[in-house]
């Protein structure tokens, strides 16, 4: 279907519903403005910095990811679950939902079209190197590529390494280098 | 069910197509129907098969949002909250052609019960601890068993019959299986399990790859010393 036949449909269903009492459209409204204002790779962002300045910390989160972003607060659902994965000289961890697009919606967001779309869900699990080099991610040979289908309800986020030349920034400037493509797994962060 | 959504492993989709400064949301009727589904909560499981449904072709067509939408109206329908009729009618009265296609559903609905109950809550954890022992322990090597429901299923196709390691125990968890066709909860342990690149794929895979996947324990068999 066009955009536009698919948004009468969608008018269809929101009339008749809120008709019947069944959705509210303000509602509606404050739950739009919450995901484009308050959920995305911003709070991620956030997990990774303390991540980084903190071992104790980063300890927590790889022990049991749940727990440890309790302390921010951060909602937006998808997170009843979270395993991050650290990416380490030995290993780089990519992140793909198979099946349908499960994504950690309270720490990155909702996810982004290419991330649901046929291609990526279908090649990373079978050629995640070449899907890598596609977003100029180039994976070395001794690495191993560690791919992750969430296939239940756990989620996964990948803790991405820091550029040594890094060290010693401040939390705020960390979190603002920190890219959504970097927590999936389809980017390396570099100086 | 062995449908279009069962994408791991697909050939002929091309190359991966990432998009600068993406919005959130594309076109507001998108933003409208994911806060809708949010709305009204209910069996995310059910949710799910009912986008699995759909026909390849407007699977592939419709785009992750129109695939919640025509999921949305299918379980309107199927659960007796909305008519097919007074859905057409009001889109008509919006503006629709009577010659529109509805928004992308699956024609296939046998055996697809309504909830025993609404969960009041989607985002609602589907954790429920378990009394019972798990069946496998961390290190045990596991085969996916070579099955092809009709029904949902999470267990994707391309594991099938392939042999892993137990890397991870979770506990219980529903179990979609079951609670998509209105079966209750019937909750199972859960495992992540590890696969080499050469189980799933042979000699078509690329060097030095892992998988890991969270599989449920209904799909897993002990692979004994024989194997």
């Amino acid at each position: 279907m066009t955009d536009s036949r698919m948004a009468l449909r969608a008018e269809a269903l929101e009339s008749l519903l809120t008709e019947k009492g069944l959705v509210d459209a303000d509602r509606i409204d404050e739950t739009i403005s919450f995901y484009n204002e308050r959920v995305g790779p911003m709070n991620g962002a956030q997990v990774v910095a303390r991540a980084w300045r903190d071992a104790d910390f980063k300890a927590r989160l790889l022990a049991d990811g749940t727990a440890a972003i309790d302390e921010f607060g951060f909602s937006g659902g998808q997170v009843d679950k979270l395993v991050v994965v650290e990416n380490t000289p030995g290993t780089h961890n990519v992140v793909v939902c198979t099946l349908c697009s499960c994504y950690p919606w309270a720490v990155l967001g909702l996810p982004p079209r290419w991330y649901k779309d046929p291609a990526y869900r279908s090649r990373v699990v079978r050629e995640p190197r070449a899907v890598l080099k596609e977003f100029g991610t180039a994976i070395p040979g001794d690495t191993t590529v560690q791919v992750w289908d969430s296939s239940a309800e756990i989620r996964y986020m990948v803790l991405p390494a820091m550029p040594l030349s890094w060290a010693g920034q401040s939390h705020d400037i960390l979190a603002s280098k920190v890219s959504r493509d970097s927590m999936i797994g389809v980017q390396v962060l570099l100086d | 069910m062995d449908g279009i959504h069962d994408l791991g492993g697909k050939h002929g989709f091309g190359a991966v197509n990432p998009e600068a400064n993406e919005p959130v949301f594309h076109e507001r009727w998108e933003a409208r129907v994911f806060a809708m589904y949010l709305q009204l909560g209910g069996n995310l499981d059910r949710s799910r098969h009912a986008i699995e449904r759909i026909d390849p072709i407007s699977y592939l067509a419709d785009t992750y949002y129109g695939r919640w939408l025509g999921g949305l109206e299918t379980r309107l329908v199927e659960d007796g909250v909305l008519s097919q009729s007074e859905i057409n009618e009001r889109a008509r009265v919006l503006g629709a052609h009577s010659d529109d296609r509805v928004a992308a559903r699956p024609s296939f609905t046998r055996g697809h019960l309504p909830d025993e109950k609404q969960s009041p809550d989607r985002l609602g954890t589907a954790e429920r601890p378990l009394e019972t022992s798990p069946r496998f322990a961390l290190g045990d090597w596991v085969r996916a068993r070579i099955t092809s429901v009709e029904g949902h299923t999470r267990m994707p196709a391309y594991v099938r019959g392939c042999i892993g390691q137990v890397i991870g125990l979770h506990g219980g968890w529903v179990f979609p299986d079951r609670h998509a066709h209105g079966h209750g909860e019937g909750a199972e342990h859960l495992y992540t399990v590890r696969f080499a690149t050469e189980a799933l794929w042979g000699s078509g895979g690329e060097e030095d790859v892992e998988l890991s996947i969270d599989l449920f324990e209904p799909y897993l068999d002990m692979v004994d010393g024989d194997d």
